[in-house]
């Protein structure tokens, strides 16, 4: 009973770290530009596959890692410098058909050069199944939660102690203002998606390994990790977070105790049940507006 | 009894009070103006009157009805409308449109009647748009009639919005800087309008920064300071009041 | 008489272009393109009420597009009703379960609302795929031959006609809605919602009744392929349609009827167009997507109209 209990848990600690780092990327572009990047499932792809490829190629792991974060990056930084900015006064409708715009065209390159196949890492630190009070936990579980839990400390590091983020934080509340006192806005919604690239990128390389990758697997993705950043408060990066785990938890459990085809749909339940309650997420500020 | 009365009203924003403990009421029939210093909360205090936001504590009666929290709309039929500072103009539409959306309330609107749009309603459409024009004539808008509303200059927007909340019909309307942005001529207009407004019978409120106009044609004016009531009175007692002489010399001067 | 023509100028330009369009018809696959084309424009036409005119987004339609379909496909051939009667049913409880989901959620704005439409397609999409003794599961089913009257729509044909048909009557049903005072308040609460609440607009409910009729248009098409196509399938109601039917919209042109219709009609041909480069598809589709959005963000036909109307006026 507990130890099944505690099996749900670790699985959906494990996937709820994963909508956590995607719905990290979300908010902090949302900050950024009040734009909902819905490729965000593709960096996670891009990561991930990427590293297959050049493993497959004979580069080393750590290196190919590297490599594939940074290919991700660049690929945030193209869409933000060709597609996002050109766009920028664009209404909310029109931005998020550029970016579902993006996420199709992504995951139409994706399939062109890397094929329609499902792809696999090894894992890290090899497949026996540690015991944890009766349940089993995979290594590659552990790397999934340590490297998210490490990346969201930076994060939150670099938000509230270095001038870089600070200034991304100033744009966030006021872009007019952050602009007048010398922030280069431009320069801030490039590094917001590179920023989000990098942790879709690193997301998607972890957890490879458990889940496998193709061209397609960033749709559900995406829309978990928007769940996330929408279910805490969009914007709000704590939250993203706690929306992420709190998703990953209630699927796992869903799918333990109810019924594992209705885990998505429970999933986005509470979601709506959430927003009817609190239209602005669990730590989102309540807007008004102003006339 | 008054057509409006507020008690000790108060409104604050995270921990700053734009509208302290204010009482005051307006009667039937008059053109009451609010005055006071940028950021003294005038505009505020007409977000609370017409429901667009709601009173942290206190009291707002429109026509002997408590009217705290009840949404614009309601309010709306109940006869209150007004015009704002920052234009809400619908951009999207023609310049009669607009107008025609004021006179929603009083018009037929069933969802059979207009998906087919049944010869009553396109009658009712037609002498919809025939008073419309009308009330862009009264309010100086003639040569708009064929516009589309985001081709007109700011002074006409905002004589525009006068004539969208006129076509509801209302007992009660607020004015917030009708005048401001325009030049002498259209600011004399407008002091016409509001003039023939109040000869109508409609309870007008108005909130201006140009003095003379508020002089001119007030009957009784309220003085706002830091979000509290600094005096009230007739045009002549206000412009001898020593409180406000030194608010206003203090921020002007 | 002129003031008819002048009202329904676009109207008579589109039946004429139906009543022609058979002329380069030149086979069944041709008139099975149009024919879908037809129907997505039909629920484009209503999206865009909702997207266009009233300026609320919804990621979720083509759940009512399926919705549709399914009440089709179950009440003809498991229960036998007759089909107009089944259509009729379906678009009703479309309506009244569009009008429950709608009550609470057009409350929120933006990105909220476009989360939870998403949210409420994801679901009942999920639902028709796993109850699969009532659906048919992934597998699908299909619906009882499309009869009226004792005829019984067949060939193609028959179902270019009768999609004609339907198409130019969701096209003067929008026309006519947005000419009055409801299509006024929707465009109102678009242009500036605090501004058409104190005018005495009750916004809330006139969202919720553009969403309940634009998911009643979409249900209506929905009856209608579930007719023509072989096998309803819980694919015509995933998140992915119902983004096809939002760039649809989006593309041909926002707050414009006619937009509507070009736009379903263009986004319908492409992926034929494009079937010889299979493999650049998605590339080319997702380019399109983006580089109408930045490039006229207003969608093609208003893009031209005002083009044109400059030329006009120097
Ligand atoms: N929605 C809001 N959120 C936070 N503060 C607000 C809000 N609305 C008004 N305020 C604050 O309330 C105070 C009063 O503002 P208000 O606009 O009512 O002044 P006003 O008298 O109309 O000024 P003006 O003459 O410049 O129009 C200001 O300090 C303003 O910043
Ligand atoms: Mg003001």
């Amino acid at each position: 009973m507990i130890e099944s209990m505690i099996q749900y848990m670790l699985a959906g600690l494990t996937s709820g770290a994963i909508y956590a780092l995607v719905g990290l990327g979300f908010s902090i572009i949302y900050n950024a530009s009040h734009v909902i990047n819905f490729a965000q499932g593709e960096f996670i792809v891009i990561g991930g596959i990427s590293t297959v490829a050049l493993l497959a190629a004979g580069v080393p792991l750590p290196l190919a890692i590297v490599l594939a974060t940074l290919v991700t990056m660049l690929v945030g930084l193209a869409l933000a410098k060709f597609a996002i900015q050109p766009a920028r006064d664009a209404d909310v409708v029109a931005l998020i058909i550029i970016t579902i715009g993006a996420s199709i065209f992504l995951r139409g390159v994706v399939q062109l050069v890397f094929g329609k196949d499902i792809h696999s890492l090894p894992a890290f630190s090899g497949e026996t199944p540690l015991n944890l009070m009766g349940a089993t936990l995979m290594p590659q579980s552990l790397w999934v939660m340590g490297v998210s839990s490490a990346l969201i400390v930076v994060i939150a590091w670099f938000f509230n102690a270095t001038l870089a983020g600070k200034a991304m934080l100033a744009t966030a509340y006021n872009a007019l203002a952050a602009r007048l006192m010398g922030v280069n806005t431009k320069w801030v919604l490039l590094s917001s998606f590179a920023l989000s690239a990098l942790l879709g990128a690193v997301g998607g390389i972890v957890v490879t390994p458990i889940t496998f990758v193709s061209y397609e697997s960033g749709i559900m993705l995406g829309l978990k990790g928007f769940s996330a950043a929408v279910l805490g408060g969009l914007g709000n990066g704590i939250g993203a977070v706690a929306g992420g785990l709190i998703l990953g938890i209630v699927e796992a459990l869903s799918a333990g105790y109810l019924s594992s085809a209705y885990k998505d749909a429970i999933a986005f339940i509470i979601i709506l049940v959430v927003l009817v309650l609190r239209p602005n997420g669990l730590f989102g500020k309540k807007g008004i507006d102003r006339v | 009894m008054s057509l409006l009365k507020v008690t000790n009203l108060t409104k604050s924003f995270g921990g700053v009070s734009a509208i302290r403990d204010l009482s005051f009421s307006i009667e039937a029939g008059t053109i009451h103006s609010i005055i006071g210093p940028n950021g003294a909360g005038k505009t505020t205090l007409f977000n609370l009157i017409t429901g667009v936001y709601t009173p942290s504590s206190g009291a707002v009666r429109f026509n002997d009805r408590e009217i705290g929290g009840v949404e614009p709309h309601k309010l709306a039929e109940l006869g209150m409308n007004r015009t704002f500072q920052n234009l809400q103009i619908f951009h999207n539409m023609s310049a009669v449109e607009n107008v025609m959306v004021g006179a929603h309330l009083h018009l037929q609107k069933g969802l059979l009647q207009s998906l087919l749009r049944l010869p009553s309603l396109a009658r009712s459409e037609r002498q919809t748009r025939d008073h419309c024009w009308e009330l862009m004539d009264f309010v100086g808008l003639a040569q708009y009639r064929h516009a589309e509303a985001n081709a007109m200059s700011y002074g006409a927007l905002k004589r525009l919005e006068i004539a969208r909340a006129l076509a509801a019909k209302p007992k009660l309307l607020l004015l917030d800087e009708p005048a401001a942005g325009l030049n002498d001529t259209e600011t004399r207009e407008v002091d016409e309008v509001i003039k023939r407004i109040a000869a109508q019978g409609i309870t007008v409120v108005l909130v201006e920064h140009d003095m003379k106009m508020v002089m001119g044609i007030s009957d009784h004016i309220l003085v706002l300071d830091y979000g509290a009531k600094l005096a009230e009175g007739t045009p002549a007692e206000i412009r001898s009041n020593p409180d406000v002489i030194a608010a206003y010399l203090g921020t002007v001067g | 008489m002129n003031a008819i023509l002048q009202r329904h100028r676009g109207l008579i330009i589109l039946a004429a272009l139906i009543a022609l369009l058979p002329l380069a018809l030149r086979n069944d696959y041709h008139y099975d393109v149009a024919i879908n084309a037809g129907l997505n424009a039909i629920v484009v036409v209503g999206l865009n009420l909702l997207i266009g005119y009233a300026g609320q987004i919804s990621l979720g339609h083509a759940a009512f597009f399926g919705l549709g379909a399914y009440a089709s496909a179950i009440l003809t051939s498991t229960y036998g009703w007759p089909v107009l009667g089944a259509m009729a049913m379906g678009t009703v409880i479309v309506g009244i379960l569009a009008y429950v989901i709608a009550r609470p959620i057009l409350r929120l704005k933006g990105h909220y609302l476009a989360m939870a439409t998403l949210g409420i397609g994801v679901i009942i999409s999920i639902v028709l795929n796993t109850e699969a003794q009532v659906t048919g599961g992934p597998d699908g089913m299909s619906a009882a031959p499309f009869t009226i009257l004792g005829y019984t729509f067949a060939s193609e044909q028959s179902w270019y006609w009768l999609v004609g048909g339907s198409l130019l009557l969701a096209v003067w049903l929008a026309s006519n809605l947005i000419d009055s005072p409801i299509g006024r308040a929707l465009r109102a609460l678009h242009g500036a919602e605090v501004g058409a609440r104190v005018v005495g607009i009750d916004t809330t409910s006139y969202k919720v009744l553009i969403f309940v009729v634009s998911a009643m248009f979409a249900s209506f098409a929905g009856s209608l392929f579930a007719h023509h196509t072989p096998t309803v399938t819980p694919s015509i109601l995933g998140f992915t349609k119902s983004v096809e039917f939002v760039v649809m919209a989006v593309f041909g042109g926002m707050a414009s009827t006619m937009g509507s219709v070009l736009g379903a009609v263009i986004m319908t041909l492409l992926p034929n167009a494009l079937a010889a480069f299979e493999d650049f598809e998605p590339i080319i589709l997702g380019g399109i997507m983006m580089g109408t959005m930045i490039f006229m963000p207003k969608g093609l036909v208003p893009t031209i109209a005002k083009k044109l109307r400059r030329k006009e006026a120097p």
